[in-house]
């Protein structure tokens, strides 16, 4: 796997025009096949696609343009967690359940009698903080034991996502409000920048966040130690980083950022303000991470624009589904074939393939 | 203190709760012995559980259930093992591609099919019925002869040591006349239709239901089990059989008055899941991959 895993650091440092190409062809074999499935289900794929893009990239009303990149909030979050592991060699898929810790913490901090002016400082401080233990843990099975990231990282999202139920319904219930937690008090929610829509100042600070990973990566010992130990655990050592070590830090890195993006759900998201029945308003964001970085080449600043493929499908499914009939449920799944599209060597590396063969094939018939 | 009755419909409910385990577990450690990996098991097992439970559902027969579930598993091979062997892309990616495909698609088509949202619980006709006498799925027993059947081919077959050495060195297995791409494209077949089997044991067996996230992790589990049962079908068969046990316990614990009164039902159901990272730290470092996993083979 970590063979796979250079090459997909080698591949982003080549950001070019081929792998942009390659993206775009992804996502056009993504919404080709979501629009069969749409066709399978019995809507019009037209209606539902127009809807879709009508609702989240209409510029004509900012309310829509809001709601997508306030969608883009969480996930861009999370996918610098997925992209810091690859950096470090890694397929660090916990963010799911780090978001979890994230905004449980910001519900233990909103639970408390505090002054107005700390709720939100230490929502953030707890709730990070949570999330990056729910990475080191991980990091330690990793490094003591070499437990597999893959496997390590689910569990520790299940185990999450079943101490937050327990805090849900046992801890921070509602009392006035069976199907979701206490709400942050309002002094520690984040100002709304368009009014009416959900977009508050927490966009304003995940993007501060993926530039400021983006500079720790480059332009810092830790990020220089985190590529280089994703490259080569040896070359690692031989520079004199501890790959052991910078494995730890790359998997709390990951978990603080995603640790931010639970609480910015808790503390910037109208009109909850809260974890509702079954963690519903946090699940997938985790996921979701993943689409972003991938189809971002796992490169901090390309997740932005990256972001927005996938904050425009949730923003837009609400109305796909308003207008159109389609369950909201069939973006995740385009999602997914876009994802697996990815997958795909790009159609130059298979051009040259193919030329390549016939080149042999004219070697041994001479 | 210890009732044996007791004790015994805890390990025949087990016999239930190994079952998705091992099947999708016995799957990958053939789909790895060849080389190839799929992270995307959890997502099989869920596209195959919505596929058996509708075919089930619609012709009242649990067993065409199965050929659909197993059908969804081959389907979902054919895309990840061309994209793997023949294109030569990322496995993990398109692993993760499938798993997050089945996440969104399946919640969709309950959704289409059924008109409900998010749970969909088939008709009693649909479920596979028990043996008579024993008590237990006819599934069991082929699982159990499956993890048998496949340690033979693996160890005592021809064909067994052309997969491992293809996982090993399929430059090696090259030159010697095997047909790498065709065996890891076979091996990954088998190894989604095994994880498509699981999915069906779970949707028209076990749980008979399905919901958009039926595995409940058990996909990775399987993944932890083929590591730390060494890739061997056997040592699968007793891993998988810790975790069936475990999480019949989980269950069992549930419906305990103590033991709810002890500890709130949301933790007892994190049983499993620390089980799994408990065990997976404890025993693994023994465990070797096969040498050429999860990396394409080109030849050129």
């Amino acid at each position: 796997m970590s063979a796979y895993l250079s090459r997909l650091a080698s591949k982003a440092s080549m950001e070019n025009l081929s792998y942009l190409f390659n993206i775009v062809i992804a996502m056009l074999v993504g919404f080709l096949l979501g629009a069969l499935l749409i066709a399978w289900g019995g809507y019009d794929p037209i209606l539902a696609y127009a809807s879709l893009v009508d609702t989240s990239l209409n510029v004509s009303d900012p309310y829509y343009i809001a709601m997508t990149l306030s969608f883009t909030t969480p996930v861009m979050l999370t996918a610098l967690t997925f992209a810091v592991g690859v950096r470090a060699g890694l397929f660090n898929i916990g963010a799911e359940g780090q978001v979890y810790m994230g905004a449980l913490g910001a519900i233990m901090v909103a639970s408390l009698k505090l002054p107005p002016t700390l709720y939100l400082p230490l929502a953030i401080l707890v709730g990070s903080l949570l999330g990056g233990l729910w990475g080191l843990i991980a990091g330690l099975f990793k490094a003591l034991r070499n437990v597999n990231e893959v496997v390590s990282t689910i569990m520790l999202n299940w185990i999450a996502f079943w101490i937050v139920e327990y805090a849900r319904v046992y801890v921070y219930f509602n009392p006035l409000r069976a199907e979701k937690t206490i709400s942050m008090p309002p002094p520690g929610r984040l100002p709304i920048i368009v009014p009416g829509s959900e977009l508050s100042l927490s966009y304003v600070i995940s993007l501060a966040t993926v530039v400021i990973v983006y500079f720790i990566i480059w332009n810092t010992r830790l990020g220089y130690n985190i590529r280089v130990t994703g490259i080569s655990y040896h070359a690692a050592k031989y520079s004199g980083a501890n790959p052991t070590l910078t494995t730890l830090y790359a998997f709390v890195l990951g978990g603080l950022v995603s640790g931010l993006a639970g609480v910015l759900e808790i503390c910037g998201r109208p009109p909850e303000y809260a974890i509702t029945t079954g963690a519903s308003n946090l699940a997938g964001l985790g996921f979701d991470g993943i689409a972003v970085s991938l189809i971002g080449l796992n490169h901090p600043l390309l997740i932005i624009p990256a972001s927005i493929v996938i904050g425009m499908l949730s923003a837009g499914s609400r109305g796909m589904q308003i207008r159109a009939g389609v369950p909201l449920e069939l973006v995740k799944g385009v999602q997914g074939l876009i994802i697996i599209s990815l997958a795909v060597p790009g159609f130059t590396y298979m051009l040259k393939r193919i030329k390549l063969k016939r080149s042999l094939r004219g070697v041994e018939g001479a | 203190m210890l009732d044996l009755t007791l004790l015994l419909d805890v390990v025949l409910k087990s016999t239930w709760a190994l079952m998705p385990i091992l099947l999708a577990a016995l799957g990958e450690i053939f789909s790895e012995r060849s080389g190839v990996v799929n992270i995307g098991l959890e997502g099989i097992m869920l596209l195959s559980a919505l596929a058996a439970v509708a075919v089930a559902d619609y012709f009242l027969n649990p067993w065409a259930g199965v050929l659909a579930g197993v059908g969804m598993g081959l389907l979902i091979g054919v895309v990840h093992g061309v994209i793997s062997v023949y294109l030569k892309g990322d496995q993990v990616i398109s692993g993760i591609g499938v798993n997050l495909f089945a996440y969104g698609f399946v919640a969709y088509a309950i959704e289409v099919i059924w008109h409900v949202r998010g749970y969909y619980t088939p008709r009693y006709e649909a479920k596979m019925p028990r043996l008579p006498v024993i008590g237990v799925s006819p599934l069991f027993i082929l699982s159990i002869a499956l993890a048998i059947v496949m340690y033979f081919i693996l160890y005592k077959t021809d064909y067994g040591l052309k997969v491992r050495a293809v996982g090993e060195n399929p430059e090696a297995a090259d030159v010697v006349g095997i047909h790498v791409e065709r065996t890891q494209f076979i091996s990954t077949l088998v190894g989604a239709a095994l994880a498509g089997l699981g999915g069906t044991v779970l949707s028209i067996d076990w749980l008979a239901a399905i919901t958009k996230e039926l595995p409940a992790g058990r996909g990775f589990i399987a993944l932890a089990i083929v590591n730390f049962a060494n890739w061997n079908p056997t040592y699968a068969l007793g891993g998988s059989f810790v975790f069936g046990f475990l999480w019949t316990l989980s269950e069992y614990l549930k419906n305990l008055e103590v033991a709810k009164a002890l500890i709130p039902i949301p933790l007892i159901n994190t049983i499993p899941y620390i089980a799994t990272l408990a065990i997976t730290a404890g025993l693994i470092g023994r465990a070797r991959p096969p040498r050429h996993v999860g990396k394409p083979y080109k030849k050129e």
